[in-house]
């Protein structure tokens, strides 16, 4: 007799594990040292929590995290600290002359994929040193509902005039219209340490920090 | 009744009725702060008074008064099919059963007024100079009335009634009949169906509490409660005499109470919130103090009939007196006003321990189901309260027959469980203390990323905590 071309598989064992069910006896059944053990949990927890609690010693909420014990963080009082490359809402930054850095050269504008950034570029007026050298914008307006943080404008800005380290996310209002930032708004921003100065300085011939290298003739 | 009695009992009744109160107030700051102490939480405490420019938060204490100002601000709703009387009457009829039910709860040992001096002699063993005691009183016995002086003795209780226990099974059986009418009186199914349970389960759970405590009135050989603690006071406490009837009537009181485990009246995932759900404002709020008055007056009954009631280990009605059977070791003669003092903060301060228990198994059991509620309250707690009243019995007749020969063997067993009390008692309290002062440790974990950056930027609390 030939054999089929598919033989039955004998059925396979059972792939599950018996389980223990919590015997009926009389321990059981009379509830009482369970609620005994349960109520002992429920006061241990107090007298430890009222403890920490009376003598302000909580655990903290990331240090300690594999402690039992109280870690809320009481929000907005106390917050937990972002990384350093967090990227919040951003600030416009400024030169040493508290001059605004940004050139309006639209780079920003260009690279955002959400399109939030709206540049109104201008001249410097009649007789300015930098008439005719570099423009700057009238406006600079981010929607920051609409904005998905990126950070590619930050990526993009060839001035460092943009940046996303404030350490703040977009407070929650009330109307649409106050998430549109304006260009006075982004520049009252100061980074984490409240500066509002770039952190990138420029290394000037001379100077102690000057790598020797410069952009025109520097050997890469 | 002279002038003396009347100032008497007008103070009594004050001190009775705002400790109630106040209690009850608090229990609802205790309910929600302790549960949040055994579920690691903060719990409210954003209630906030301004005072010059400080932020005063009392540990949350403040919600407390937040909510009874915001149910007087409260729309007081009638439904419009509802029965307007009866609707009304409701919430009366649940807050003020309890508050009766309190009138009979003695707070403290009877006060002989010729010995009740408020400045007591101390320097001179509280002997004038003839020898006598003059704010001392013997141990046994109580002190006669003077008609000529018009001295009475003053019971420490608001209504020294005769018939004591049995007043109040009266009174709390009443209770039912606001949750009934207030769920029937609704004109809302959830609240009826509330209703219906609320008198099914206290109706059910009555007769274990009544049951319970048959035991215990035949070991203390009365129904007045100011006797049953001067019994538990000179003999054992109720707890050592009838264990199985004070877990019974433990039981039994948080179901009459209508508190986890036994909330099934007004289950919130089930029935909204049953009897009173159609209740706003005041009403609500009446219905709300009532549960937690609740807790107190049972909590009273408690420490009254199994706890001892005023009475510490040791301490009688003239002072500290540490005897095992017929050797004393220790004797101090205690002032009868100072004694009063000790046998009414002790009273008290028993209530807020029971009180804390009960909000402890409050947020530690889940709540039974219907069928489970009823086969518990018939099926097991009734028939074992009614074999606790057998075995009380013979129990009871056989030690009356050995008397003779066991006499003194009880006696000294009696002294032993007073010393077990105080025993355990001085440990909990210093234990509790040693163990609040240690040191406290924390497994730090500074390996994880965020626990890096976190410890590098000066911890994760920035601004100081405020409980």
């Amino acid at each position: 007799m030939a054999t089929a071309a598919f033989p039955k598989k004998p059925p396979a064992a059972l792939n599950a594990k018996p389980v223990d069910y919590a015997a009926r006896n009389a321990e059981v059944r009379s509830y009482l040292p369970e609620i005994f053990r349960g109520v002992g949990v429920s006061m241990r927890h107090f007298f430890e929590n009222t403890r920490e609690m009376v003598r302000g010693k909580r655990p903290d909420p990331v240090l300690d995290r594999y402690d039992d014990g109280i870690t809320t963080i009481s929000y907005p009082e106390q917050k937990r600290p972002y990384p350093e490359r967090f990227r919040g809402v951003h600030r416009l930054t400024t030169r040493e002359d508290a001059s605004m850095r940004c050139v309006a050269c639209l780079c920003c504008s260009t690279a955002c994929p959400a399109q939030c950034i709206f540049i109104q570029a201008g001249e410097y007026p009649e007789g300015d040193k930098r008439r005719g050298y570099e423009r700057y914008p009238v406006k600079f307006v981010i929607d920051e509902l609409r904005c998905i943080f990126c950070g590619y404008c930050v990526e993009a800005c060839p001035c460092d005039a943009i940046r996303m380290d404030t350490g703040m996310h977009a407070a929650p209002y009330d109307s649409r219209d106050q998430f549109i930032y304006d260009r006075d708004l982004l520049l009252s921003f100061g980074g984490r340490d409240g500066s509002h100065h770039t952190q990138n300085p420029r290394h000037e011939k001379g100077e102690p920090s000057y790598p020797g290298v410069t952009r025109e003739h520097g050997e890469h | 009744m002279t002038a003396m009695q009347i100032v008497w009992a007008f103070l009594k009744i004050l001190l009775m009725v705002m400790f109630v109160l106040n209690l009850a107030a608090m229990l609802t700051w205790a309910d929600r702060r302790q549960s949040s102490m055994i579920q690691d939480r903060i719990g409210p405490n954003r209630a906030v008074i301004k005072i010059f420019g400080k932020e005063i938060r009392v540990a949350g204490l403040l919600h407390t008064a937040a909510d009874g100002l915001k149910f007087f601000t409260k729309e007081d709703f009638t439904p419009p099919k509802a029965d307007k009387l009866l609707f009304m009457l409701a919430p009366i009829m649940a807050l003020g059963m309890v508050f009766t039910l309190v009138a009979t709860i003695p707070f403290g040992d009877t006060i002989c007024p010729k010995a009740f001096h408020l400045f007591p002699d101390f320097w001179n063993q509280h002997k004038n100079s003839a020898g006598d005691y003059v704010d001392w009183v013997p141990r046994y016995g109580t002190c006669s009335a003077d008609v000529k002086t018009g001295s009475y003795p003053i019971d420490l209780v608001i209504a020294p009634l005769g018939v004591g226990i049995l007043f109040v099974f009266a009174m709390s059986g009443q209770g039912i009949i606001g949750a009934a009418i207030a769920g029937w009186s609704s004109d809302n199914k959830f609240s009826l169906m509330g209703g219906l349970r609320a008198a099914s389960q206290m109706v059910s759970y009555e007769v274990t509490l009544g049951m319970s405590l048959i035991g215990a009135m035949m070991v203390y050989g009365t129904v007045r409660l100011d006797d049953m603690v001067r019994w538990q006071e000179n003999h054992a406490w109720g707890i050592f005499v009838q264990p199985l009837a004070f877990f019974l009537f433990f039981t039994a009181a948080v179901a009459e109470n209508k508190r986890i485990p036994f909330d099934l009246p007004e289950a919130e995932s089930e029935l909204v919130s049953g009897y009173f759900t159609e209740y706003a404002g005041m009403k609500f709020g009446m219905f709300y103090f009532a549960e937690y008055a609740e807790v107190v007056t049972g909590s009273m009954l408690l420490v009254t009939i199994f706890l001892g009631g005023w009475a510490l280990p040791f301490f009688h009605r003239d002072g500290l007196t540490v005897a095992i059977g017929s050797s004393t070791l220790l004797s101090v003669p205690i002032g009868h006003v100072w004694m009063t003092l000790i046998d009414v903060v002790a009273f008290f301060g028993k209530v807020l321990v029971v009180c804390w228990v009960q909000v402890v198994v409050r947020w530690s059991l889940p709540r039974f189901r219907y069928d489970q509620l009823m086969k518990l309250g018939w099926k097991v707690l009734l028939p074992a309260s009614l074999a606790n009243i057998l075995v009380t019995g013979v129990v009871w007749l056989a030690l009356d027959k050995a008397q003779p020969v066991a006499g003194e063997a009880l006696k000294v067993a009696a002294d032993l469980t007073q010393a077990l009390v105080a025993v355990v008692a001085t440990y909990i309290v210093v234990r509790g203390a040693i163990g609040f002062f240690a040191t406290i440790k924390h497994r730090r974990d500074l390996v994880g990323s965020s626990a890096g950056f976190s410890t590098r930027s000066g911890g994760t609390k920035t601004s100081p905590m405020q409980a």
